[in-house]
């Protein structure tokens, strides 16, 4: 095994785990908001690839082009999810934690058996557009463009959200409310609707995301819940509701993966990963950066 | 003056409402028994067989998830250790399905306890979280063994009609006995604990971690104790499933499908009540199965649209479940 090969995985590990901390990322921002955990994360995702599907088989754009049209999509869809239905899991009195947990999860089998009855259950693909099939070499070391695009584009995505909550008056209401949903009330911010505009962003993340492994992922009706799992133990590991937190554990999620795919089995890469979740929530429950 | 004196009710009542609740199980459990006297239908028998198979794991779901409040997504751990220990047991060393059923029980228990160590100190959403990514791990693990015969699965070898060995070739009448004997066994394990002082902690646990602990109730040790005795009942029915279907693989006992019918049920028919998880199941399993048969070969979704939309619902508009709706009709009484 030479440097090269391991500086080869290193870096495609980290390019992937840049991705992933932006899939898990709609999930931690509406879990830091109002501590809502939506089991549905992985059935929006796929939900924004088919809508991206869609599109592009429409205008026959570039994918990566819609990707700002799938994001406010996907803000629309989180927003009226969570005014449609989210809104009144929560205020349920009886047997709360099962309300919470199932809302969300019917709503995730709702939306795949949609999916399997529309489009069937086939596996779709949408033309990957300027970046297919391209790769950046460099000195050796050859890391395919859409992964490289990706990843840049979740960075980017990590500052933008990074100003919004730091250097906006809706980042100021949106910190206000995870702090104390109740209180914000007497300084006149509308907790339903931070929350509603919570859903949207955490939602805008995921049509972002989606439309970035659409370029090199099949879109089917379960593909969700291939990127939902490794969502959820990413926001796990960074802590609860800490966006900062998932895009740390997600870029360590990455590393772990490709090192585990290269030095034990490519079939064995997850469970590298579970180890390594199993060992944080053991000797430290709130993650690695959550401050619980 | 004296203070009043109040007498504390002993802890174990066989008040008369117990004793209804007895006498109406008995009678459900007699006019099952007398069930398949009308029913010839092999399609029917067999979803007769999976209904009360499903209704008694999702009893034994319900005592960590009703009573107890620890909603588990990953109990197709214990359910496939149950079934890939009783078939491999048999198959590799001749040792009878009934002593392997509690081998695999036995070891689901330890793994309960040896999981809930790191898994109990997580509040909520985070152990449910946790049972899945467990439940996955298992599931590459098991995929990925050689004793399991990976992803091909265990195969029984055929052999003729016996109680001992639990194969029969040409009905499917005993097993239909077994789950019932085993959603009775199950059906009173809960009749039993909910009056007694375990019971009454673990509700406790349920309704709220603080106030429970104040008064004393060991949090962590009620939590591992539900979970033990709800993985022991899990996994022997994963035994009896292998058995009835005489083929394993692992996605077949251990993936997320099973962890899913086998909570549904009660989260439907009644989170943390006695017939709740038999009513769920009753509705929940015959749908299943009949949209499968019915609509499984056109590749529409309309399963998982039934179980969402039902699951929706129930959670939102009667969390209390199917059950309270009975209520409805027969007055309760003290």
């Amino acid at each position: 095994m030479t440097a090269q090969i391991v500086l080869q995985v290193l870096l495609s590990g980290l390019l992937m785990g840049l991705i992933y901390a932006l899939v898990a990322s709609g999930l931690a921002l509406i879990f830091g908001l109002m501590d809502v955990v939506n089991f549905a994360h992985g059935d929006f995702l796929m939900v924004a690839m088919y809508a991206l599907f869609v599109l592009v088989a429409m205008s026959g754009a570039d994918p990566l082009l819609l990707a700002p049209v799938v994001t406010l999509v996907l803000f629309a869809f989180g927003a009226a999810i969570y005014l449609g239905i989210v809104r009144f899991a929560m205020r349920v009195q009886t047997n709360r934690g099962m309300v919470q947990v199932f809302t969300t999860f019917g709503l995730g089998l709702l939306l795949q058996g949609l999916a399997q009855t529309i489009f069937t259950p086939d596996y779709r693909s949408v033309d990957g557009g300027i970046v297919a099939g391209k790769s950046v070499a460099l000195g050796g070391i050859i890391l395919p463009m859409p992964h490289v695009v990706g990843a840049l584009i979740s960075l980017a995505a990590f500052g933008l959200i990074w100003l919004l909550i730091n250097r906006t008056d809706l980042g100021k209401a949106l910190e206000a409310t995870r702090e104390d949903a109740d209180a914000v009330a007497l300084v006149g911010i509308d907790r339903n609707r931070v929350f509603a505009i919570g859903w949207g962003l955490g939602s805008a993340l995921v049509g972002l995301s989606a439309s970035i492994l659409a370029t090199f992922f099949y879109i089917f009706p379960g593909v969700g819940n291939s990127f939902v799992l490794i969502a959820f133990v990413t926001v796990a590991l960074g802590g609860f509701g800490s966006v900062y937190g998932a895009l740390a554990a997600g870029v360590l999620i990455g590393l772990i993966e490709a090192m585990t795919a290269l030095l034990v089995a490519p079939s064995l890469k997850m469970l590298g990963v579970f180890a390594v979740y199993l060992a944080v929530v053991t000797f430290r429950p709130r993650g690695l950066f959550g401050s619980m | 003056m004296a203070q009043p004196q109040t007498i504390p009710a002993p802890i174990t009542a066989f008040t008369s409402r117990r004793r209804r609740q007895l006498a109406v199980a008995l009678a459900v459990a007699l006019a099952l028994a007398l069930l398949p006297l009308a029913v010839a239908d092999v399609f029917v028998m067999n979803i007769l067989v999976l209904t009360i198979l499903f209704a008694s794991l999702s009893q034994s779901w319900n005592i960590l998830g009703g009573y107890c409040g620890q909603i588990s997504l990953g109990h197709a751990v214990y359910f496939g250790i149950g079934a890939y220990v009783t078939v491999a047991l048999f198959v590799d060393f001749g040792i009878l399905p009934w002593f392997g059923m509690l081998a695999g029980a036995a070891i689901a228990v330890v793994l309960a306890l040896a999981l809930g160590y790191p898994c109990f100190r997580l509040a909520g959403h985070y152990y449910t979280i946790a049972t899945i990514v467990i439940a996955e791990a298992a599931l590459l693990l098991v995929a990925n063994a050689e004793w399991t015969g990976g992803a091909v699965g265990l195969q029984l070898p055929f052999a003729p009609d016996s109680w001992a060995t639990l194969q029969f070739g040409r009905t499917k009448l005993p097993y239909y006995y077994l789950a019932l004997g085993l959603a009775v066994a199950t059906w009173i394990v809960s009749w039993v604990i909910e009056d007694t002082r375990a019971g009454y902690w673990w509700r406790a646990v349920n309704s709220d971690i603080a106030a429970a602990q104040s008064l004393g109730v060991n949090v962590f040790r009620s939590k591992m104790a539900a979970s033990a005795v709800s993985a022991f009942f899990t996994a022997v029915a994963g035994g009896v499933y292998a058995f009835f279907v005489s083929y394993i693989d692992p996605t077949s006992v251990m993936s997320f499908h099973i962890s899913l019918l086998i909570s549904l049920p009660a989260v439907l028919g009644g989170i943390g009540t006695l017939w709740g998880p038999a009513l769920g199941a009753i509705v929940l399993i015959p749908m299943g199965e009949l949209t499968r048969s019915y609509f499984g070969g056109t590749g529409l979704g309309t399963n998982l649209i039934v179980y969402g939309v039902l699951v929706m619902a129930i959670s939102l508009l009667r969390p209390q479940g199917l059950v309270s709706l009975v209520h409805l009709f027969v007055p309760r009484r003290a």
